[in-house]
């Protein structure tokens, strides 16, 4: 299983990365977007996975921390895919407004030569 | 009050008072005048009833703790010698605010000129004040900046904005040298406190660091008080209005620079290198300075060179290191800034009843001012040192020191042929003030007929003049006591007897004063003919422009070398920044990792092939959007959406029900957004062309696919290790333990959000609302590219269809399109309202929650402007999203808040259960009103990001450039801002 997810987060890395290095501004957000996917996926791994342990707690009182998985990570991936959402948002206006101002869609704002 | 609590009070008032005069209306010259001179004359009075508590070498203190941890405290301290600079700027500046409300004219911004004075006055007490070093630097720069902002006060003059400019550059760098020296004194003794490096004598100067301290040190200093070779800017800062000028180059401002020298003197002076330095600075500087006086054609030109001057001789007295050197030093700097003021503000009273301050045109106004005249002139003959006045006083015990024997020859005779030299230049340019401005034919050619000034505005000068004849004539009973504490605080209880009197009997002194007044009195005579023919600048030093220098120092610095380094290192493109970013990061990470990763064995156990099977679709999906995403953004689109579903299972799989739900609401949300953003961006067909890639540009592909795949084969190694590994125990089991116990709720996650960490939440909503708002900012103003004005093609196709057969009207094909889907997208509306509420009123103790709920109800609303158009939506519900964000901030703050109120730490949460009819049980925690507040911010941002891109589409937008067809006037949506009409 964690081979899996590893070899999943670095091939989005990747390909996210390598997205982000191309002159266009559609490949930047969405590079962006897969980057996001690889970040949030890393930061939850970091909890280590679990499955069928959801920290969502029963109601009698004894709570058992070795029968949840680790809830940190995910509060923060939360945060993290709100504010990925807001990013993408963004840089969608502005890379509209840039298309708009500029007349071309190079993250330059201008073609090359 | 107690005494030391004045302190604060005092160092605060003019601060707050500042403030209070910058808001005050424009016209109101006497209101600010009044509360400037109350702050001054307020602190005036504190310090005379201060006086008692530092006499014989008391020192008063208030400490206020900062940054304990780093030994940095606040400390204020007063003792004899800074009481005496805190009277000199409390005193004069209240004579300068007198001054200045009949200097300044109507028609200038008052409220900014008082408003820059006190901050300036705030500053120069703060520094006199401190009994830190470090908090000394930090009002030395705020001196430099507050005299930045004074000397450019009349802003539209070129003179004013580059005298301005000089003087913060070199003041500035000085202050910059000031603080390694500071660190450098704090290292040595091991505090940053004064009382304990006033202690430290002998540690500093025997230290191996001594000398680098004390060059910082005196570039400081020395640049502060205009010593050579750093005086240029002090002429260049007379473009300031003479108020300004009258209060920061007489008792301020280059008081600074030998204020810290004094400051200093028991720690740093005595040795070689101090002598030399100092020394000879000074001496060059007071008769170089002098020298140049005489030449000036300008009021304050001459007045400016002559400050330097006796500045020049402050520092030499302060070199010599001796303790009545000091004390001449001392009482040199009390006097300089009585007569300098004086003289100052009657250059200005020339100026304002002449309409020039040219020596040249000047003459013989004495007959049309005659009030003023008798003063100036007797201010000038306290600066040319004439007896019975109280500069006479002070440079006889300058004489005196020099005249001191030394081992060194050089210096027997150096000393006291530059001292007599200097005090020579000093009579000289007092004659030419003199006898230039009021004797000699009436001036011809003035723009008005000069008359007295009002009288208050004459009253300063009335007052330091008469301080000037009565310290003069009997300096025992007037300044002597006070003089006599300041001086005890500087060198210590075994200072040497010295005698304050007009009269020392026949002596090495009064000699040396005699030649000087004679000589001076000659000389003028000697220059008098070549003065007439008006020649501006010193013969032999007129091509040396210290501005010149500076200005071409600068223009190297910031404009040659700046451009040579950004055409070297810097560019506007963003690739290879992006690039140099990812390696830099890439690089830094590896160089962590490597070699500390350990044995990283291959774990198969628990593989699950439906699992591998899933993220190889979500592989595949992400390699080929990375692949299509330059020609076919909606394919890419769409794979990308087939990745965030892959990892939305995945967090499933993993126990996350909380990131499934909302990566999956969020995936849809982002895809709509993206969507509509497509029709703004320029058709890219691939066609032929493309294919022949430039050998260049396959290249930099290479590359960016190796940084991309080193980058990414990182993570995968990373992730992978950490893994493998057991946790360390950490921070979740206090939350597992304590989220029902303390938090009311069962679902771990959502308790965090809400109430553990609810105050990361509150920034994390605050952030979506500013994006969103900037979003709706960035597309009120949105111009499209010409090219994508026109109707997309579907909707070309669709009307065109229309026109062609006859039963249909214009605009049905486009109006009936998806009419199925559509139908059921509003009939979803109320389903999607009730699951939106579900989600989250159990967010607290099942998966959901305020964001999942916030998303869900803002994906109802954007069907609903899908299925019906906004032009439907909008006739018929009332979305006001961006009310919707600042209810729910507010909501969100005000549970913050409450809590406060009732006395709990911000943000504290409360929980109870209640029983509503039919729901049953329900938590109601305080938790769930701040999750309100998330809910209802979440729906006012998404929905205010959406349609503000929505809008775009019926609001027929002027193009950037050159627009394919104009737009007529009546298409114009009413929604469109007035520019765009």
């Amino acid at each position: 299983m964690e081979l899996v997810l590893a070899v999943s987060i670095g091939v989005m890395a990747s390909c996210g990365v390598y997205l982000m290095l191309r002159p266009r501004t559609f490949q930047v957000i969405i590079g962006l977007s897969l980057l996001s996917y690889a970040v949030n996926l890393f930061i939850f791994a970091m909890g280590r996975l679990r499955v069928g342990a959801a920290p969502v707690l029963s109601k009698d009182g004894v709570v058992d921390p070795s029968l949840y998985t680790d809830p940190v990570p995910q509060a923060l991936v939360l945060t993290a895919i709100v504010i990925g959402f807001a990013m993408t948002a963004l840089f969608l206006v502005v890379l509209l407004a840039a298309r708009g101002l500029t007349g071309t869609d190079h993250v330059d704002g201008r073609e090359r030569r | 009050m107690t005494p030391s609590f004045l302190l604060i009070v005092l160092l605060l008032l003019p601060f707050m008072a500042a403030l209070l005069v910058a808001v005050m209306p424009r016209n109101a010259r006497s209101m600010e005048a009044w509360v400037s001179g109350a702050v001054a004359a307020l602190g005036f009075a504190a310090m005379i009833w201060l006086y008692p508590q530092i006499t014989d070498g008391n020192v008063l203190r208030e400490e206020i703790n900062w940054v304990p941890a780093l030994g940095l405290n606040l400390v204020l301290r007063l003792d004899g010698f800074s009481w005496l600079f805190g009277i000199l700027v409390t005193g004069v500046g209240f004579l300068v605010v007198l001054y200045a409300r009949y200097y300044m004219s109507p028609a200038d911004p008052v409220p900014r000129f008082f408003a820059f004075f006190l901050l300036f006055m705030g500053s120069m007490l703060g520094l006199v004040l401190s009994g830190n070093i470090i908090q000394l630097v930090l009002f030395w720069e705020l001196t430099s900046i507050s005299s930045f902002l004074l000397i450019g006060y009349w802003f539209h003059l070129g003179q004013a904005r580059d005298g301005a400019r000089m003087a913060l550059t070199v003041t500035g760098l000085g202050g910059l040298c000031l603080l390694g020296g500071m660190l450098i004194i704090g290292h040595i003794v091991g505090s940053y406190d004064l009382d304990v490096v006033l202690q430290s004598g002998d540690a500093i100067r025997n230290h191996s660091l001594y000398l680098p301290a004390l060059l910082l040190v005196l570039m400081g200093a020395l640049t502060k008080s205009a010593q050579f070779p750093f005086h240029f800017w002090l002429p260049h800062a007379m473009a300031a209005p003479t108020p300004v000028s009258a209060y920061l180059h007489s008792a301020t401002m280059v008081k600074a620079g030998v204020f810290l020298l004094v400051r200093l003197w028991p720690v740093m002076a005595g040795t070689d290198e101090w002598f030399w330095i100092v020394t000879f600075a000074g001496l060059a500087t007071l008769i170089f300075a002098g020298f140049a006086a005489i030449f000036q054609t300008d009021l304050k030109g001459l007045l400016a060179y002559s400050t330097i001057s006796h500045l020049g001789l402050i520092t030499a007295l302060l070199g010599m290191s001796s303790p009545l050197a000091c004390v001449a030093a001392i009482f040199h700097i009390a006097n300089h800034a009585t007569f300098k003021a004086s003289l100052f503000m009657a250059a200005g009273i020339i100026d304002h009843e002449t309409g020039t301050r040219d020596i040249r045109r000047l003459s013989g106004l004495f007959r049309f001012i005659p009030f003023t005249a008798t003063l100036a002139m007797v201010a000038s003959a306290a600066m040319a040192g004439v007896p019975l006045l109280n500069g006479f006083i002070s440079k006889e015990m300058f004489f005196a020191e020099t005249a001191q024997r030394d081992a060194n020859p050089f210096v027997n005779i150096a000393l006291p042929l530059g001292a007599t030299i200097g005090s020579l230049f000093a009579v000289t340019y007092s004659l030419r003030f003199v006898h230039g401005v009021f004797f000699g034919p009436p001036p011809e050619g003035l723009d008005k007929v000069p008359h007295e000034p009002p009288a208050l505005m004459r009253r300063p000068i009335e007052i330091l003049v008469l301080l000037c004849l009565v310290v003069g004539m009997v300096p025992g009973i007037t300044i002597g006591p006070y003089l006599a504490s300041a001086v005890i605080s500087v060198t210590g209880p075994d200072t040497p007897y010295y005698s304050l009197s007009v009269w020392h009997g026949f002596n090495w002194a009064i000699v040396m004063s005699g030649v000087a007044l004679a000589g001076g009195a000659l000389l003028y005579w000697l220059l008098h003919a070549y003065l007439q023919k008006g020649i501006e600048g010193p013969p032999l030093l007129r091509r040396l422009k210290g501005k010149r220098i500076f200005e071409r120092i600068m223009l190297t610095l910031t404009t040659k070398w700046a451009r040579r380094l950004e055409s070297l290192f810097g560019t506007r493109r963003l690739q290879p920044q992006m690039f140099l970013l990812f390696l830099a990061a890439s690089a830094a990470a590896g160089a962590v990792l490597a070699g500390r990763l350990g044995r990283v064995d291959l774990a198969l156990e628990g593989f699950d092939p439906v699992f591998a099977l899933l993220w190889l679709i979500g592989i595949i999906c992400a390699v080929m959007a990375a692949q299509q995403a330059k020609f076919h953004r909606l394919v890419a689109l769409v794979l990308l959406g087939g990745t965030g579903l892959v990892t939305c299972m995945t967090f499933v799989w993993f126990s996350a029900p909380d990131l499934a739900i909302t990566q999956l609401l969020v995936e849809i949300v982002t895809t709509v957004l993206i969507l509509l953003g497509l029709r703004w961006l320029p058709k890219r067909v691939e066609d032929m062309r493309d294919e022949v890639v430039l050998r260049q540009v396959r290249l930099r592909r290479y590359r960016d696919v190796a940084l991309a795949g080193a980058a990414g084969l990182g993570m995968a190694l990373l992730s992978y290790a950490v893994m493998l590994r057991q946790p360390l125990p950490g921070i979740s089991e206090f939350f597992l333990q304590n989220a029902y116990a303390l938090g009311g709720g069962t679902n771990v996650v959502n308790v965090m959000l809400v109430d553990f960490r609810a105050f990361d939440t509150l920034g994390e909503i605050t952030v979506l609302g500013i994006v969103a708002v900037t979003v709706f900012a960035i597309l009120r103003r949105f111009r499209p590219a010409a090219e994508s004005i026109n109707k997309p093609e579907q909707q070309l196709i669709q009307n065109a269809f229309d026109d062609r057969v006859p039963e249909r009207k214009l605009g049905d094909t486009v109006n009936e399109y998806l009419l199925l889907p559509g139908v059921i997208m509003q009939w979803m509306f109320p389903i999607i309202i009730v699951l939106a509420l579900h989600l989250f009123l159990r967010g607290h103790d099942q998966p959901g929650g305020g964001f999942a709920a916030g998303i869900v109800m803002s994906i109802g609303f954007i069907l609903q402007y899908m299925a019906g158009g906004t032009r439907w939506v909008e006739d018929r519900l009332r979305i006001l999203p961006v009310r919707w964000i600042g209810s729910g901030l507010l909501l969100a703050l005000l549970v913050g808040v409450v809590s406060l109120a009732l006395g709990y730490p911000f943000m504290t949460t409360a929980f109870q259960y209640a029983d509503l009819p039919l729901i049953g049980r329900v938590p109601m925690a305080s938790a769930l009103l701040f999750d309100l507040g998330v809910f209802v911010l979440v729906i006012g941002a998404t929905v205010l990001i959406l349609i503000a891109l929505a809008h775009q589409s019926i609001r027929s937008p002027k193009a950037a450039r050159r627009p394919v067809q104009p737009v007529p006037e009546a298409e114009v949506s009413p929604d469109a801002p007035v520019e765009a009409r």
